[in-house]
């Protein structure tokens, strides 16, 4: 172990994401839509169905509406960034590339206990599953590592290896940090030294105000019906486009209004507006369109589609 | 003999999945040598959590020649049959052997099987174990199909004797066989090569894996109470985590760590519920102060600080992990000791039980009216029953029980105490969902009692009330569960309840008026209670001979006839009886049919022919209001030894006397004096049902 420790929130970020390219990843940049994992990113949600290879890694800023604790909570916060990487197929050697992350943010194989504890990843709104594990450092869980056996309702073939890392948390562990609010976000020794609560501990408050006690839900409601029928409107179209006379079915387009409703979910849920059997139906409802989109994927190119 | 070594060595495997997985691997292994003609002196299996590993001693070196004789059709049968013949032993007519036998001459064929080495049938059987592996939960991964728990990297099979060790060859979705495997993934992580399981296991252990599931979780007890003991302390026994732990290391290092002493002061089941649920620590006591105070970890590897960092790791962990419990405790207790418990069981207006039955107030609210009711009739306080249904549930609210579930009740216990109501009411908020299992305590202290078996009969009515009854094997509502813990609620307890009219009483306030339903359920619970005795080694024929009486509706004495019967029924003057009382019926009912009449009264003394007669009449005389009596005072013990006592009598009349005498007078008084003994086997118990 030759690697320094990192000192900051972003140089772990940066570690990541050299040591992901240099593994043959594709960096992508977050999608510009909120969500609530980095697995909606239609770079994985969308590329781990059909027959073609993928290998990307991204940062994706996810939220959970209900996990605010307005930046009081050492480690729940509404707005947090999980590091995300999907290759497809899943490399044998997908444990040990995982493990070398680990290394390359500054944690010594020789001094910490890593191991691999049984986890099943389900989503119900993706109508997805996988089998694989939380991965603990020293009795923390640090990531999920998954392989997806099925996304919308599709069998994965080839499978695809998931691994998700909670930033804030991991950081934290890396740079012995109790509060995440007092976490270096970038160099200490910078001339403009921020802290992780310099950056953001004023929208915690603001979001949790809002997501908690503001947002109006009527409004929620209505957009949420909104985009569930323009998902739909736009899978109905005609593959063939009438003024390119190209076959141009509109699989992203459709899956941003999925996205948006699962998200508008998430916002009805942490304003106390939806009961508890009302939960099951509007999670089936989101499943249904993130499972259509995922019917119209495979149909396309990238999907592995051959005309 | 050979000897076959067998390691499947994947990714890990999840640590609830191991014991079972090693078994089934030895026994299809074993059995599918056995069947292709392998046999074995012995087999042993071991699981770590990346390995499965299988040794077979003995081992046949080739599978014995075998050969079979198949007779055909005769020599001058038709083509057809003989053509049929041939396909089907796969020979040609030349190849079968001509035999004179008494009808004729006859083909005979001749199968030889010839032996197969043993590296043949093992590669067929290990391929065919691989691919139809019986995991709970299998996958794929990468763009192979071969299913198995999780990747499987690689596959060591190998056949030694004395004159070496020779890899068997195969392969199975592109993995092919070998002789080499790895040791701990960080301790020792490179590939090496063995030669037989002697070899395999030394190495291994030289390469930090300790082989064998047993010997880490002795190694971890053993660790865990010396670390414990040198300090003075204690380590609470758990089988389960400790079968899990050693599940989850192949090189277990055994670490103690304190408890911050901000949270020595939570409930000793939080802080083991908490540690163990969330970071499988065992819980390590003191015996001076009776407090949990300290935590054991299981580490995977050792370290040149010896584990310090990791402990450090794991306690940061805990403390965060019990900082949330504590935030917890703390806003319920000030809940508890505040608002109180009401408070909460209002907000249970908002949780819904189930769609068509309401929220989870509205069922409290009729638990809690039943629970009077039960009151009542069982001689329990009224008032503290009512008030114990209406808080019972009230947990279900706290933040302590959403965050962990399987607290419910026993987190009630605590806050009812703290928010000062009587003892029996807070024990009756963790001891109303007992029993849940078959072999759980079932409470006793009335207040309990009355609220356990309320919950319990609410679920049921509710449920029959909407018709969402238990089919097959779905039971999603544990309603057979709740059947039975009310029918050891009543039994154990002895109590006097009328189980139909408790039904009806309370399906009602399901707003179901239907008396069918009541019925049925009734049936139902009669169903179970024949399933839970007849695990008390109880016959189903002797429950169904007492469940016709006109008291059956009350389980407490149902059971205390039944169990009378069954012992009356164990005794050869009662089994006997039994015998004479099933010949009495018989003859009656062919009498009866063949006459168009019912014999059911008027015996007559003046009539008696023969001494067995008289005698016969003279016991059913002395017993009969003995046995009404008994029956009368619900002594159903004594009712079946005065039943018992007309053995001999019964006995003695159809051995002397022939009942269809011709003299038709005689015989119409001997049919009567019959439907006198079927008439007492039907008041004690229906003895028509009973079998043999």
């Amino acid at each position: 172990m030759s690697l320094e420790k990192p000192k900051s929130f972003q140089e772990i970020i940066l570690r990541l994401q050299s040591y992901w390219a240099a593994k043959g990843c594709a960096i992508m940049q977050p999608y510009d839509m909120e969500v609530g994992a980095g697995t909606f990113h239609p770079a994985t949600t969308l590329r781990s169905l059909g027959s073609k290879s993928w290998a990307a890694a991204y940062v994706q800023p996810s939220r959970r509406p209900t996990d605010g604790r307005y930046g009081e909570n050492p480690n729940r916060l509404q707005h947090y960034y999980q590091y995300q990487v999907l290759i497809k197929p899943s490399p044998p050697n997908l444990q040990d590339l995982y493990l070398g992350s680990l290394e390359a943010i500054g944690i010594d194989m020789e001094m910490h206990d890593i191991r691999f504890v049984e986890d099943d990843w389900e989503s119900p709104t993706l109508g997805a599953w996988g089998l694989g594990w939380e991965v603990w450092c020293d009795g923390m869980e640090v990531s999920q590592f998954t392989y997806f056996q099925q996304v919308g309702g599709h069998d994965c073939h080839p499978v695809s290896g998931e691994l998700t890392y909670g930033l804030e948390r991991l950081a934290m562990y890396v740079l012995g940090v109790d509060h995440v609010m007092e976490m270096p976000f970038n160099d200490p020794d910078a001339p403009i030294a921020l802290k992780y609560g310099d950056v953001f501990k004023q929208t915690e408050e603001e979001y949790a105000r809002w997501n908690f006690d503001v947002a109006n839900t009527d409004v929620l409601l209505r957009h949420f019906e909104e985009a569930e029928a323009e998902c739909e409107a736009i899978l109905a179209q005609e593959h063939q486009d009438p003024k390119t006379g190209k076959r141009i079915i509109m699989v992203h387009p459709a899956y941003d209004q999925c996205i948006k409703a699962s998200h508008l979910f998430n916002l009805l849920d942490a304003r106390g507006v939806i009961s508890v059997t009302e939960r099951q139906a509007y999670i089936g409802r989101v499943r249904a369109l993130a499972k259509k989109c995922a019917d119209a994927f495979v149909l396309t190119e990238a999907g592995g589609y051959a005309a | 003999m050979p000897e076959l070594l067998i390691e499947l060595f994947s990714e890990e495997i999840p640590a609830r999945m191991q014991r079972r997985a090693a078994d089934d691997f030895k026994k299809l292994m074993t059995d599918g040598l056995v069947e292709a003609g392998l046999t074995y002196e012995g087999a042993a299996v071991f699981s770590t959590p990346r390995r499965l590993a299988l040794t077979v001693q003995g081992l046949l070196a080739e599978s014995p020649k075998t050969s079979e004789e198949r007779k055909g059709p005769r020599v001058d049968a038709p083509e057809k049959a003989i053509e049929g013949f041939l396909r089907g032993v796969g020979l040609t007519k030349d190849q079968l052997e001509i035999r004179d036998e008494k009808k004729g001459q006859v083909y005979f064929a001749t199968l030889v099987k010839e032996g197969r080495p043993a590296a043949e049938i093992v590669a067929e059987v290990l391929e065919k174990t691989i691919r139809n592996f019986p995991w709970p939960k299998s996958m794929r991964w990468g763009a192979g199909t071969l299913r198995w728990v999780r990747p499987l990297q690689s596959i060591l099979c190998l056949m030694s004797d004395d004159a070496g060790a020779t890899v068997v060859p195969m392969d199975v979705d592109g993995i092919t066989a070998g002789q080499t495997t790895e040791g701990h993934r960080f301790m020792a992580p490179d590939r090496f090569s063995v030669t037989g399981f002697e070899d395999y296991a030394a190495k291994l252990r030289r390469a930090s894996v300790v082989l064998d599931p047993q010997e880490r979780a002795d190694r971890i007890w053993q660790d865990a109470q010396n670390i414990a003991f040198a300090s003075g302390m204690e380590v609470v026994e758990d089988q389960g985590l400790l079968a899990e732990v050693a599940g989850l290391v192949e090189f277990p290092v055994v670490l103690m760590g304190e408890i911050n002493a901000e949270f020595l002061d939570l409930p000793s089941e939080v802080l083991q519920t908490s540690m163990k649920e969330h970071q499988k620590f065992f819980s390590v006591k003191n015996p001076k102060t009776g407090k949990i105070e300290r935590f054991i970890t299981v580490a995977n590897r050792e370290t040149k600080d010896h584990g310090a960092t990791i402990l450090a790791g794991n306690q940061k962990v805990l403390s965060a992990r019990l900082a949330d419990a504590k935030f917890f405790w703390e806003n319920d207790l000030r809940v508890a000791q505040g608002a109180g418990l009401a408070k909460w069981t209002d907000n249970l207006e908002n949780v819904t039980f189930h769609n068509k039955l309401g929220s989870q107030k509205a069922r409290i609210n009729r638990i809690a009216d039943l629970s009077v009711d039960l009151a009542h009739m069982v001689g329990a306080d009224v008032e503290q029953s009512r008030e114990a249904a209406l808080v019972a549930k009230a947990d279900l609210s706290s933040e302590m029980v959403y965050e962990f579930p399987e607290l419910q009740g026993l987190m009630g216990r605590y806050y009812a105490q703290a928010a000062g109501l009587a003892p029996e009411v807070a024990n009756a908020c963790e001891a109303h969902y007992s029993p849940l299992g078959p072999s759980d305590d079932v409470p006793t202290e009335p207040v309990s009692v009355v609220v356990a078996l309320a919950d319990k009969l609410d679920a049921l009515t509710g449920f029959w009330a909407i018709d969402e009854k238990p089919t097959g094997s779905k039971d999603p509502f544990a309603l057979r569960r709740a059947a039975l813990g009310a029918i050891r609620l009543i039994l154990q307890n002895e109590l006097r309840v009328n189980i139909l009219s408790l039904f009806r009483t309370h399906l009602a306030r399901h707003g179901c008026a239907d008396d069918a339903v009541a019925q049925n359920l009734l049936s139902f619970v009669f169903d179970r209670l024949k399933v839970f005795l007849r695990d008390d080694g109880i016959r189903h024929d002797v429950i169904d001979a007492c469940l016709d009486m006109p008291h059956r509706d009350d389980l407490t004495l149902l059971v205390k006839q039944v169990r009378a019967l069954q012992h009356v029924l164990s005794t050869q003057d009662g089994e006997d009886l039994v015998q004479g009382f099933k010949r009495a019926n018989n003859i009656l009912a062919q009498a009866e049919e063949k006459d168009g009449v019912e014999y059911s009264y008027g015996a007559d003394r003046k009539f008696i022919e023969d001494p067995a007669e008289t005698q016969l009449f003279d016991a059913l005389d002395a017993q009969e209001p003995l046995i009404s009596a008994a029956l009368e005072g619900e002594n159903f013990t004594q009712a079946m030894d005065h039943l018992a006592q007309l053995r001999g009598a019964v006995d003695a009349f159809f051995e002397a006397v022939q009942v269809n005498s011709d003299n038709d007078i005689i015989r119409r008084n001997r049919l009567n004096i019959l439907s006198r003994i079927r008439h007492i086997g039907t008041i004690t118990a229906d003895l028509t049902k009973i079998e043999g």
